[in-house]
């Protein structure tokens, strides 16, 4: 009545005791979903029921855990069970139809609509939801349509691990579409890993990580930040100042910052974070006037880019005072924030809106005409909307909508798109994206122009190829 | 010299930001005792009917006057949360006075229904107002510059500071609202219309959140969170300065304000809120009752 796939995968995610009530608790609802088509009453005995609940390779402290809990558990379980099996004539047809409508693939697409990070992740959603429209137009993939599951991350790690849970779960979706905050990407982790399920993150990001089950469709590291930084000393940038928010994405790069400046010989005079929900950067302003630094490097994410821009036009200072390379302003934020305040100042991303290619040209049209001429698409719009192809791609390659198949013929390497941004592939062996860089200056007109591009660049996570960061040995933070 | 002068600046302005937006949290939870956890929304309210003004003015009227849209602003703020503020008072608060807990649940469960509604009116992105043209940029003055909106809100909080203080303590309401907060039934027994003097005080609270948010409008963007993230300095320095003084929360929010400022030019932003919390733990200890206290004869307080 399970199937055995789905048993590993619980015997692989619960190995420590306190996770065994846990365990148990999403293995009732489990069975009571699946109770309408089995005969209940079979089960006479106590221990006959236990041991068909739990399949017969589970591990020992699972059985002793139902030892603890039998007494109550058993009784409320049954009553449970009971319950549903009045209620299961709507509750179950429904559940069961993706599996056997069969004409349709379920996926999930997991961001915040709620909380302080639903500002961004709602353009990344748009795109997603946009590709999935086009390729049900154009006939689905593998003669099946695309249905797609929502779920509210809620700004939370801890309810982004609890959702992945019940899409792979209870939704039984192929794979997910979702994450923008590395503490979110981190948080649902395990649980693709656990479950043998398949994620596709895109958003740019610090690096430092490469699951088997995670497609990484933004920026590694080598493919913004330190080509960013390259181009700056090109400039002739001498005196670097780092200000970022205060979590994991910010303090990593400023690591490999710091590592690459010092192996460069340029200067880091000062490092900043503020809190996410910081609202007055008079001081961090007044720590920037001290150091006198020729330009900032700019990590702040959300909300933070507007108070410290404001904060910094309301002391007459332009990009000719102080010179800013941003890695999360993209045409998204320089909409919200006012090109007369941001205009001047760079950027660093694979993807702009004025990309010149047609490919772009038709994205920009598509992304308008679904959501309002007044939209802009950005880089992780587009690397979002490119992981829905991709997918569609390594499907198609796989011949099967199995995660592990998705997976083995990702690895076997070749997964290409013809994206907006250019031709982009899959790396095989560490799941990031060949894709090119691109430095942008931002306009009067709020529009972001390129001003200089790289061939695709090989992704490289964990900086193996740069002898400074090896020397600096950069670790993962957690 | 210049440093000394540009921190003191900065010590100030942030005092007088987190002032304002605790003056109408002094009067509905000093003064009144209800706990709002919607106060912040109400700060929210008053930034959205900011950059509605402004798009009503960009539409509309003439560039010329453009400017102007700001002082509409501010009466449309605090009239729009005024007037919520008396409709939240009669429908839901005024069950609930003394059941702080029950009152604290239903305002909190209002601010997530405000919260939802900013996000489906307004979107998910955080909208941005621009500074009408005298409050944009700043003057120097020998290597100091001091931004005009900054120095705007400083006028501003003094203007509210005196029209509260005149309020409470000089015009014959504010005697009437001193009279049913400290003893509701000797006042009805003295001809007070107490649900009259309950409505107008929580309101014209709420009335002083919404001019907060007109003039936090200029600082940052504007979303669903921005009342968020003011409100717990705001419940801080009321709660420091004395429950019910206004003195107290204007010692109250310059400490805050000058201790967050002062700790994070010479540490960082994260160290400087833990710094400045400790000081306040450290306060409530040796005066749990806040820096300011009401003097009364009641042997239950």
């Amino acid at each position: 009545m399970f199937d055995k796939q789905k048993n590993d995968c619980y015997t692989k995610a619960h190995k420590t005791k306190e996770s065994v009530v846990k365990s148990i608790h999403s293995r009732l609802l489990f069975f009571i979903s699946q109770s309408a088509e089995c005969t209940l009453w079979e089960y006479q005995t106590k221990e006959s029921f236990a041991e068909s609940f739990f399949s017969a390779d589970d591990s020992f402290n699972i059985l002793q855990g139902v030892e603890i809990m039998k007494k109550k558990t058993i009784i409320s379980l049954f009553l449970c069970a009971a319950l549903t099996l009045s209620m299961a004539g709507c509750g179950n047809s429904e559940s069961g139809s993706g599996d056997s409508g069969e004409d349709t693939v379920k996926v999930g697409i997991l961001y915040s609509a709620t909380g302080s990070m639903a500002i961004s992740e709602g353009a990344v959603k748009d795109a997603e939801v946009l590709a999935i429209d086009q390729i049900n137009e154009a006939g689905g993939i593998l003669g099946k349509q695309i249905e797609y599951i929502e779920e509210d991350g809620a700004s939370e790690p801890s309810t982004f691990a609890t959702k992945a849970e019940k899409l792979v779960d209870q939704d039984k979706v192929k794979t997910v579409f979702g994450c923008w905050t590395s503490a979110s990407r981190k948080a649902v982790k395990p649980v693709f890993e656990d479950y043998g399920n398949l994620l596709w993150y895109p958003v740019q990001y610090e690096g430092m990580e490469s699951s088997p089950n995670i497609i990484y469709t933004g920026a590694a590291p080598n493919q913004q930040i330190v080509p960013a930084i390259d181009y700056l000393i090109e400039q002739g940038y001498k005196k670097f100042f780092l200000l970022g928010s205060d979590y994991v994405f910010p303090r990593t790069a400023n690591m490999i910052i710091n590592a690459q400046c010092k192996a460069k010989g340029v200067e880091v005079v000062g490092e900043e974070y503020a809190q996410m929900d910081q609202t007055d950067f008079s001081s961090i302003i007044s720590k920037i006037e001290a150091a006198q630094p020729d330009v900032i490097i700019n990590t702040l994410n959300g909300t933070g880019n507007l108070s410290f821009f404001k904060q910094m036009n309301e002391k007459n200072y332009t990009s000719d005072d102080y010179m800013t390379m941003s890695f999360s302003i993209a045409e998204e934020e320089v909409k919200t924030i006012g090109a007369d305040i941001l205009k001047g100042h760079m950027v660093s991303w694979n993807y702009y809106m004025t990309t010149d290619t047609p490919e772009n040209k038709e994205f920009v049209k598509a992304y308008q005409d679904a959501y309002g001429s007044d939209r802009v698409t950005s880089d992780p719009a587009e690397a979002a909307y490119d992981a829905v192809y991709l997918w569609k791609a390594a499907v198609e390659k796989a011949g099967s909508f199995e995660p592990e198949d998705v997976i083995a013929a990702v690895e076997a390497g070749g997964i290409t798109f013809d994206a907006p941004e250019g031709t982009v592939e899959i790396d095989g062996e560490n799941h990031h994206l060949i894709k090119p860089v691109r430095i942008g200056v931002i306009g009067a007109d709020g529009q972001i122009t390129t001003v200089k591009e790289t061939e695709p660049v090989v992704p490289d996570p964990y900086l193996e190829s740069y002898d400074w960061a090896v020397e600096a040995n950069i670790q993962p933070l957690e | 010299m210049e440093q000394f002068v540009n921190t003191f600046f900065n010590c100030v302005s942030l005092s007088s930001i987190i002032l304002l937006t605790s003056l109408g949290l002094a009067i509905t939870f000093g003064l009144m005792k209800v706990i709002n956890m919607a106060h912040g929304e109400f700060l929210m309210i008053g930034a959205y009917m900011t950059y509605v003004v402004q798009n009503i003015f960009e539409r509309f009227f003439p560039t010329a006057i453009f400017s102007l849209y700001y002082f509409f602003a501010l009466i449309a703020a605090f009239v729009v949360t005024f007037f919520l503020g008396a409709v939240l008072e009669r429908t839901i608060i005024s069950r609930l006075y003394g059941r702080e807990i029950d009152s604290l649940l239903a305002t909190w469960g209002i601010s997530l229904i405000l919260q939802q509604a900013a996000r489906s009116i307004f979107g998910m992105q955080g909208v941005n107002v621009r500074a009408p043209s005298f409050l944009n940029g700043g003057i120097t003055i020998g290597g100091c510059t001091f931004s005009y909106n900054r120095m705007f809100i400083l006028g501003l909080v003094i203007v509210c500071l005196i029209a509260v203080w005149y309020i409470m303590y000089r015009s014959t309401f504010g005697k009437q609202m001193r009279a049913v907060m400290q003893n509701r039934a000797m006042a009805q027994c003295m001809g007070i219309n107490s649900k009259k003097v309950d409505m107008i005080t929580f309101s014209f609270g709420s009335g002083l959140a919404g001019l907060a948010g007109c003039s936090v409008a200029l600082l940052g963007s504007i979303d669903s969170t921005i009342g968020q993230s003011y409100i717990v300095n705001s419940f801080i320095s009321v709660v420091l300065g004395g429950v019910g003084k206004l003195t107290g929360t204007v010692l109250g929010s310059s400490i805050i304000g000058f201790g967050s400022i002062g700790f994070e030019n010479y540490t960082s932003a994260s160290i400087a809120k833990a710094a400045v919390l400790l000081i306040v733990i450290i306060v409530l200890q040796f005066r749990p009752q806040g820096l300011f206290s009401v003097k009364s004869r009641k042997l239950d307080e």
